[in-house]
């Protein structure tokens, strides 16, 4: 380590080259490489530093995002209640293969980060073009899902579902019964839909059509029981979003909800992504393992 | 005021509200008027990001200006501004986390955003850096002020609030008002700043600009000889 005076020493000799850097001309080579070198110099201290510096705030709000919204999908988000210590409480998160729908237990879930390990092709699987309804191209193999458990019953199921709509990814969670069949609530917490029309996927009153609608038809539902689900005749959802209104009562009204007024394509894609995440390239084969063997 | 700030500060600092608008007169910075103004709550927030990575800058800049070597000024300038905007952005992610997710990219965008260049290159390389600071500021406020218009108009003709408020209760929601779906898109903004400047020239007419050239009444008999 140097001591005070050799820092000083330092110093006085940078003081030196300094003030004959700057009483160069300004269009000369050294004080343009000189300027130009400790500009960058500056510039990369104050970048890192304010990265650095506010990287742990920035990582506990994105965290907190996140239990804030499947919190709020479970329907258990109440206002003034502390959300760490809720979702703490409340909620327990799993991974599941989803070539399997199997649970996986010797991979720590809490660092899991589902939309990182989909980037990742070690993690990943490329999706058939037939196949990829919901224009994602790639899914991570295990996906992380949230169960919401009363004793030992499970309350709901909160699956992750992303697809494209109109202009950009929705990424966002879908809510079902210990059925796998009826749905309790959606949401999108990452989307870039047009403000007022394709955005409205996060409005309140939209997302409150949902409840109670159907996932899969009655003779569709996936099971153990029924054999495969591969069988064709099995596991694949019927919900979607239609153009219009949904007219109650009307057969078949319970797989339906409303399309959102001037975004067509908004509801496409929010039906390409329910057909996709529930069908058997999705938690098709999870659910029909939970459901047959009532097991969270 | 004037006892605190000399003549030419306080007419940095004024000038660009109305006399000498980036938006109106300078037509500078239109892609984020038009591109964040759907709301007001993202208005301000990028108002106020774009008028302290303004004033920061041209302090920066005009703090060193003598020493910028002509032939990399302009990555100079690029550099400094680019820097004040990553910390803006950090800073956002880190306390203002809803917002900054509304905001996505166009946080990053001042970076290209002509008025902080404008600014720089205009202003700041030529003159001392408080009077830079007060300019950058001055500008900022001038970039604030339309857009806090025009959102304002946004917000409350396309979705019946204000700052997510409700102000006209919507058709759908059981009201009277049935929201313009065109002011929620971008080319809304378009027309809003267009009257803006159209109201502001008929106020103050020497904004007009002089005509660069004539077009020539064409003489009878001239064409049509084939």
């Amino acid at each position: 380590m140097l001591n005070k005076e050799q820092l000083w020493e330092h110093y006085e000799k940078f003081k030196i080259y300094r003030d004959k850097i700057l009483a160069l001309g300004n269009d000369s080579l050294e004080k343009t490489i000189a300027i130009a070198l400790s500009l960058c110099f500056i510039c990369a201290i104050l970048v890192s530093f304010s990265a650095v510096a506010l990287k742990p705030l920035q990582v506990y709000n994105k965290d907190l995002d996140m239990k804030k919204n499947i919190l709020d999908v479970a329907g258990l988000l109440v206002e003034g209640k502390d959300i760490d210590s809720e979702f703490e409480e409340k909620i327990v998160a799993k991974l599941v293969n989803l070539e399997t729908g199997e649970y996986v237990e010797d991979i720590n879930v809490a660092e899991y980060d589902q939309r990182k390990a989909a980037k990742d092709p070690a993690q990943s699987v490329r999706i058939p073009k037939d196949k990829d309804i919901a224009h994602i191209r790639v899914k991570a193999k295990l996906a992380k899902v949230f169960l919401v458990k009363e004793g030992d019953a499970i309350k709901s199921i909160i699956l992750p579902v992303s697809g494209y709509g109109l202009w950009s990814t929705l990424y966002g969670f879908l809510a079902v019964n210990a059925d796998g069949q009826t749905v309790q609530s959606i949401n999108f917490y990452d989307q870039a839909e047009t403000p007022g029309l394709g955005g409205e996927v996060v409005n309140p009153n939209w997302r409150a059509l949902w409840k109670g609608k159907k996932v899969y038809a009655e003779t569709d539902q996936p099971s153990l029981e029924k054999g495969t689900i591969d069988d064709a005749s099995s596991g694949e959802p019927a919900l979607s979003v239609i153009k219009g209104v949904v007219e109650p009562g009307k057969p078949g009204s319970q797989y339906q909800v409303d399309g959102l007024a001037g975004a067509t394509l908004t509801s496409t894609g929010v039906t390409n992504l329910i057909r996709y995440w529930m069908g058997k390239e999705g938690f098709a084969r999870y659910l029909g393992k939970v459901r047959t063997t009532k097991e969270g | 005021m004037s006892a605190v700030l000399s003549s030419e500060t306080k007419k940095v600092l004024t000038a660009p509200l109305v006399n000498d608008n980036p938006i109106t007169l300078q037509v500078l910075g239109i892609c984020s008027a038009l591109a964040v103004t759907s709301k007001m709550s993202t208005s301000l927030i990028m108002a106020l990001a774009l008028t302290l990575v303004t004033a920061f800058s041209s302090a920066a800049i005009s703090s060193i200006r003598n020493h910028i070597p002509s032939s990399i000024r302009i990555i100079v300038q690029m550099t400094i501004i680019a820097s004040l905007v990553i910390v803006v952005d950090q800073i956002l992610k880190a306390f203002a986390y809803e917002v900054s997710k509304q905001l996505s990219v166009f946080v990053g965008l001042i970076i290209t955003n002509c008025i902080v260049m404008g600014r720089a290159e205009g202003y700041a390389m030529k003159n001392p850096p408080l009077e830079s600071f007060m300019d950058g500021i001055g500008n900022g406020l001038g970039y604030s002020l339309i857009l806090i218009i025009v959102a304002f108009f946004r917000e409350t003709l396309g979705s019946g609030k204000l700052l997510g408020i409700e102000v006209f209760k919507l058709t759908k929601d059981g009201g009277w008002y049935d929201p313009n779906g065109l002011m929620l898109l971008p080319p809304s903004a378009f027309f809003i700043i267009g009257l803006i400047i159209w109201a502001v020239r008929q106020w103050k007419p020497e904004q007009v600009e002089k005509v660069d050239f004539k077009i020539m009444a064409i003489a009878h008999g001239e064409g049509g000889h084939h």
